[in-house]
């Protein structure tokens, strides 16, 4: 079980509490994760990744196990703490400044 | 016995105000999606009961909201779960997808370059006069989409990038369309304002526009004050009755044109500022117009710190300033161009909504004012629905 945690916005776009639960066959890439991620709540396309090119959205950051993998290619294969549902995969806004 | 409910879209959520047709005492609900920018809010006039909202974040990007029961309870259009998924197992949910049609294209850049298109917000939806499940978007970067299924998709109506589209260059502010117009008479006609473009209109149903900015001069804005696009309008306004007559804020300067476009000519009179940004016209009255003066464009606050709405009876030229109600010193907000409604009781009712938060509401067609509320986020878009 991968478990993502999504920003508060998010979260209640698509009506969750806590952390989301997905179960992604091997291999648990960046890409897999957001697949499934839209997938289970459509709700969220486009809200992390541009619909059309895929991109990352310009203030998103993905983290896990204290790195920032924001800049990662999609296939990049993910710590085996997130695969085996250890360590949550983060989504986050990332910070205003200010 | 009538009602009003008033759309507020802001800063950080929407609310809803609702009242009697007397108009002196309000209940307030809301925020909606706090902590989102509600760039707009419109109920459709076949069934009022239907709203869109324009919900958009820098983080998180567009959402667009449906309510079918006047605001009580929302969804993203298409989020039921026999929406969500499509014939090859993937997520249908769309309703927030706006991508423009064909070659993206460019317009000019603030460096002079030429651009890609990307798409960053809707600022404004139109519902059809006629049908609950037709409304158009107004995006930045600058285009106009419709949807046919009440929200679930939207589609782009590319022929009005075709206007001279590689010659728009955004403003500060952004190159949004804010303006849409629907012609009550003729179901081909519609025009539409972009900032740092101009107005344009379609007579065939969106598939061809043109430029309707002959009149407008932009000396301190265009090395062509008399350019054929690039002004900077900042809205337009319509009596149903007269669909051939509009009225404009542009950037500087109030004006009207009496021929749907072809030829604008100056009616600022003697406003104390001709810079502003809504513009709005009386439900009964349509020579009577409403503007909110406002000091240069760099200081973006009401001239002296008075807040004052100006109304012209006259159709421009000859304002009065109406300041009942309204605080007249140390007063510096901003009005923005989508702030401004007008009811359809009797008398007409008048509102808008400031940067400081407070939505004011005359329900004598200007003569007095009061807050409704004071302390909102800032004020993005106004609207009114007038129920029986």
């Amino acid at each position: 079980m991968i478990r993502v945690a999504l920003p508060f916005h998010l979260r209640k776009l698509a009506g969750l509490e806590g952390e989301l639960n997905l179960q992604i066959p091997e291999p648990v890439t960046i890409g897999a994760i957001l697949d499934a991620i839209e997938l289970k709540h459509p709700v969220l396309r486009g809200t992390i990744r541009d619909h059309v090119s895929l991109k990352r959205r310009p203030f998103i950051r993905f983290f896990a196990c204290k790195e920032d993998l924001s800049l990662e290619p999609y296939d990049t294969l993910l710590p085996k703490a997130v695969a085996s549902g250890v360590e949550p995969f983060l989504v986050v806004g990332a910070m205003a400044g200010g | 016995m009538s009602q009003v409910r008033v759309l507020v879209g802001t800063k950080k959520g929407a609310f809803i105000l609702n009242a009697d047709g007397s108009r002196e005492n309000w209940d307030v609900s809301g925020p909606l999606f706090a902590g989102w920018e509600i760039y707009h809010l419109k109920g459709s006039p076949v069934d009022p009961n239907r709203i869109y909202a324009s919900q958009t974040s820098g983080w998180f990007g567009q959402i667009i909201q449906r309510s079918d029961d006047g605001g009580q309870t929302w969804a993203p259009p298409g989020t039921k779960p026999e929406d969500l998924m499509g014939a090859d197992g993937m997520p249908k949910g769309v309703s927030n997808m706006f991508a423009y049609e064909g070659e993206v294209g460019t317009h000019k850049f603030y460096d002079g370059t030429q651009h890609p298109w990307e798409f960053k917000r809707i600022w404004h939806i139109e519902p059809s006069l006629t049908d609950p499940d037709v409304a158009f978007a107004g995006a930045e970067d600058a285009a106009l989409f419709k949807t046919a299924d009440a929200g679930k998709t939207w589609k782009e109506l590319p022929g009005l990038r075709g206007a001279k589209g590689h010659l728009w260059q955004p403003g500060a502010g952004g190159m949004g369309l804010h303006t849409i117009i629907l012609d009550p008479t003729n179901d081909r006609r519609m025009y539409i304002a972009i900032s740092a473009a101009g107005a344009f209109r379609t007579d065939d149903g969106g598939i061809n526009w043109r430029p309707i900015n002959r009149g407008l001069k932009s000396p301190y804005e265009l090395p062509d004050p008399d350019a054929e696009v690039g002004h900077c309008v900042h809205r337009i306004a319509m009596h149903p009755s007269r669909p051939g007559v509009l009225f404009m804020q542009k950037h500087w300067d109030v004006l009207r044109t009496d021929n749907a476009g072809d030829q604008w000519t100056e009616v600022s009179g003697n406003l104390p500022s001709d810079f502003g940004f809504p513009i709005d016209v009386h439900a009964h009255e349509p020579e009577t117009i409403y503007v909110v003066p406002i000091k240069s464009d760099s200081e973006h606050f009401p001239p002296d710190g008075k807040l004052r709405v100006y109304r012209s009876k006259t159709g421009g030229n000859e304002w009065e300033g109406l300041t009942k109600g309204l605080p007249q010193k140390d007063c510096y907000v901003n009005v923005l161009r989508d702030s401004m409604a007008v009811d359809s009781l009797e008398p007409c009712g008048v509102y808008f909504g400031t940067t400081g938060g407070q939505v004011y509401c005359s329900p004598d067609g200007g003569d007095s004012w009061s807050p409704i509320v004071r302390d909102l986020p800032p004020v993005l878009s106004v609207e009114v629905q007038t129920l029986q």
